[in-house]
């Protein structure tokens, strides 16, 4: 078990090709080792990733993940704009995902702001992220059954997928780049038949997550891929700062709905999956059983949504009906500060975690009193997943390579910001 | 003009090459449209339905496509044996074909005219000619000069060295039976109570006819033994820097060889062209309907296979390399070993 962090620091993709030259020796008949290439244009790479190996044969002596390909600058686009004009750029972070990373956000600023949000939009907010929690495991397990070669079961996971980004849809208009939260609530209330319709799909979720278990749980060759590989010990796990379903996998019990709530989870109950084997095939079953435990959350935030408004009340930070703006004087002067020159954040810093379908997402704003945050950065979980690549691939098969990047779900957009 | 019996027998036998040769292609052709449908069904969308009726065009326009494709060569492949791959792998895959038997023995004049030829060892045949076309997979990775390529050239050329053992031992079983390597004889042998004395049910080789398609999968490459294509580690393995034509015949090949593989099982265990009700019901209908009959069984027979090939690629996940080795050499290799022994032993019992 390495304990300091020097054994876990990765070699860089330099690092990589030199040590297969230093293994290669000179005589080319002694030269066992080659550097493979896989990305950034693989199909197993989920995106951009680029990983740079050293392969003995199908074995892998050394690894190394190359990123930034999908470089979008947008921490600094964010300073650049007014508070409410992230959000939107917060979608972008991560296409799984965008109403987690809207929440994150919101919650950031609304702490520096100290707005109280009404208890229904907490509520509202609760049951759309863990609807973008299956949705991100859906597209998680389909992908992932594909990479091992189970090619429907990513069909079926899109069936239900669909019904998601359609109710999404439904409130915010968009279905994947929603921006339906806003600092101090949600920007508008969701139509009348978006209740009935979440509560048709959370009824027959549970059925259709067992029917993917169905196809892959009991399947020999399925276990035979993922069982015993890629084995990620809590202490490692810990070391390189891994969050969210794989810590979970390795044994360690830490979930920020449960731990440090927000948004209201405190008023929910669920368990947290934990596995204490560590392998790709703990990650999968943890984050099989997150995805009940998600659908047990939303239909409670379904049943308990209270009634009353959906935004705080503050005039100056949020825009007003689009009704009083046209009747009263004073609403149309709100209307007009906060579009042309936002409104003014006190100074100070912040930082906020949430439980993001990967890991622990954290945005930390810092705010000089005006009305463009001074800095804003993400903490993003798949980031640090993603160092312990080497660590979980390191003396095993080409293949289970392959499975371990599956089975830690990571999006490039999100490392590459 | 009177022609001779041996110019008479040239002249057939071209004809039926011909006749089979396009026969083959079309089939090959028509499997890829029946693949795409059928996994489309089973993963709840359509598939091809915009060329023609129910899509009936697509490997028409499939085609197409893919003679007019630029044909890139990059400058560093061994050219000569870059081009001879591909056709090695086609070739291998449809000559294999000229010795099954479609229908039962129909002659004109002295030429049966439903088998391309009738060789003595037609089994043997099948299952050498099937090895060489591991030749255009291995010169087809060493050729293009690319890590990807390389590496799927290596696992296909050890899966199909491997699993080939596991492959003719399934088949022992069956040949000690019928006593003969041809495979009309073997067809014949399970002649007699319908479906009852095929193989696979009156003959008891279901152990062995479970090796075989087990053996016979990894051996064309398909799922769950297709890792040396396997698209999610190897790109597109082998042929990855193919395009065009030469693309076009390595998954030509790859659909002949399911066909052959399909018929080979078909003929082996299940009865080759004879009807599930031969022997029971007496034969009916004008003599064409009695040749034409025993073909509409065969193809029946085989696009089951084909068929059960399109499930099970579908359904199940991939083998990894090192457990793909286990599987061929700790389990199908004893299993085809004892199959021999406890058929020999039960029919050295019955004499």
């Amino acid at each position: 078990m390495p304990t300091s962090v020097e054994d876990l620091i990765n070699p860089g993709v330099d690092d990589v090709i030199a040590d297969s030259k230093l293994h290669g020796n000179i005589d080319p008949a002694q030269d066992q080792t080659m550097v493979l290439n896989m990305g950034p244009q693989h199909p197993s790479t989920h995106g951009v990733l680029r990983v740079v190996l050293e392969v003995d044969g199908e074995s892998v002596v050394a690894l190394a993940p190359d990123i930034g390909y999908l470089h979008t600058g947008i921490e600094k686009t964010c300073e650049a704009k007014f508070y409410q004009q992230v959000v939107p750029l917060t979608d972008r972070i991560d296409y799984l995902c965008p109403m987690t990373n809207n929440l994150t956000y919101c919650l950031a600023v609304e702490k520096l702001l100290q707005l109280e949000i009404p208890e229904r939009a907490q509520y509202l907010r609760v049951l759309l992220n863990e609807l973008t929690r299956l949705n991100s495991h859906l597209v998680w397990l389909g992908t992932h059954a594909m990479d091992i070669g189970a090619l429907t079961v990513f069909l079926y996971c899109f069936r239900e997928r669909e019904e998601i980004l359609r109710i999404f849809e439904m409130v915010a208009g968009q279905r994947m780049m929603t921006s339906y939260f806003r600092i101090g609530g949600l920007s508008m209330e969701p139509p009348i038949d978006f209740y009935d319709r979440v509560r048709n799909f959370l009824k027959i979720m549970p059925e259709k997550i067992a029917e993917y278990e169905n196809l892959l749980t009991g399947n020999p060759i399925w276990m035979g891929r993922l069982k015993d590989v890629g084995h990620l010990s809590a202490a490692d796990a810990i070391a390189l700062g891994v969050t969210g379903p794989p810590l979970r996998a390795s044994g360690v019990d830490w979930d920020l709905r449960r731990d440090m709530p927000y948004s209201g989870y405190e008023k929910f109950k669920f368990d947290v999956p934990v596995s204490q084997v560590g392998d790709v095939w703990a990650r999968y079953e943890v984050r099989m059983k997150e995805m009940y435990e998600s659908v047990k959350i939303a239909t409670q935030a379904l049943e308990g949504l209270p009634d009353g408004r959906i935004t705080a009340d503050a005039p100056k930070i949020i825009l007003p009906d689009r009704e009083q703006m046209k009747t009263q004087m004073e609403s149309l002067i709100h209307h007009f500060k906060i579009v042309t020159e936002g409104f003014a954040v006190p100074a100070g810093q912040v930082y906020q975690g949430v439980e993001s379908p990967r890991g622990e997402m954290g945005y930390f704003v810092v705010s000089d009193g005006t009305a463009k945050p001074f800095r804003v950065h993400m903490r993003n979980p798949s980031f640090a997943t993603l160092q312990a690549l080497e660590t979980m691939c390191k003396g095993r098969l080409l293949a289970d390579v392959v499975a371990v990047i599956g089975s830690i779900d990571i999006v490039l957009g999100e490392i590459d910001r | 003009m009177h022609l001779s019996d041996f110019q008479l027998f040239v002249l057939i036998t071209i004809i039926k090459i011909a006749v089979v040769l396009v026969i083959t292609l079309t089939a090959v052709a028509y499997t890829v449209l029946l693949e795409r449908k059928v996994i489309g069904r089973i993963q709840n969308r359509w598939g091809p339905s915009r060329v023609g009726p129910f899509g009936l065009l697509q490997p028409l326009a499939d085609g197409i496509k893919l003679f007019l494709k630029e044909d890139l060569m990059p400058m560093s492949v061994e050219r000569p044996l870059f081009v001879a791959a591909p056709v090695i792998a086609l070739a291998c895959a449809l000559v294999s074909v000229a010795v099954v038997p479609f229908g039962q023995t129909f002659k004109i004049r002295g030429v049966d005219i439903f088998e391309v030829s009738n060789v003595n060892i037609g089994l043997l045949v099948i299952l050498g000619i099937t090895s060489i076309g591991v030749y255009g997979i291995a010169l087809s990775g060493w050729s293009s000069n690319n890590k990807y390529s390389l590496m799927g050239s290596l696992r296909a050329s050890s899966q199909v060295i491997s699993y080939e053992l596991a492959l003719g031992l399934s088949l022992v079983g069956v040949v000690l039976r019928a006593g003969s390597l041809n495979l009309r004889d073997i067809v014949n042998s399970q002649i007699g109570h319908g479906f009852l004395s095929w193989n696979f049910f009156g003959g008891l080789q279901f152990v062995g006819f479970f090796i075989y398609i087990m053996a016979a999968y990894a051996e064309t490459n398909r799922a769950p033994f297709d890792l040396p294509e396997a698209e999610s580690e190897l790109v597109a393995g082998y042929h990855t820097e193919y395009s065009s034509m030469k693309f076009a015949m390595f998954f030509m090949a790859e659909y002949a060889n399911m066909l052959t593989v399909s018929c080979v099982a078909t003929l082996l265990f299940f009865g080759g062209a004879s009807s599930p009700f031969e022997g029971w019901i007496p034969a009916f209908g004008p003599t064409w309907l009695q040749a034409i009959l025993p073909i509409f069984w065969f193809v029946a027979k085989v696009f089951s296979f084909l068929f059960l090939y399109i499930w099970v690629r579908a359904t199940l996940p991939r083998f990894r390399y090192d457990q793909l080795m286990s599987f061929g050499w700790k389990f199908l290799l004893p299993l085809a070993m004892a199959n021999i022994l406890a058929t020999s032993l039960v029919m050295a019992l019955r004499s």
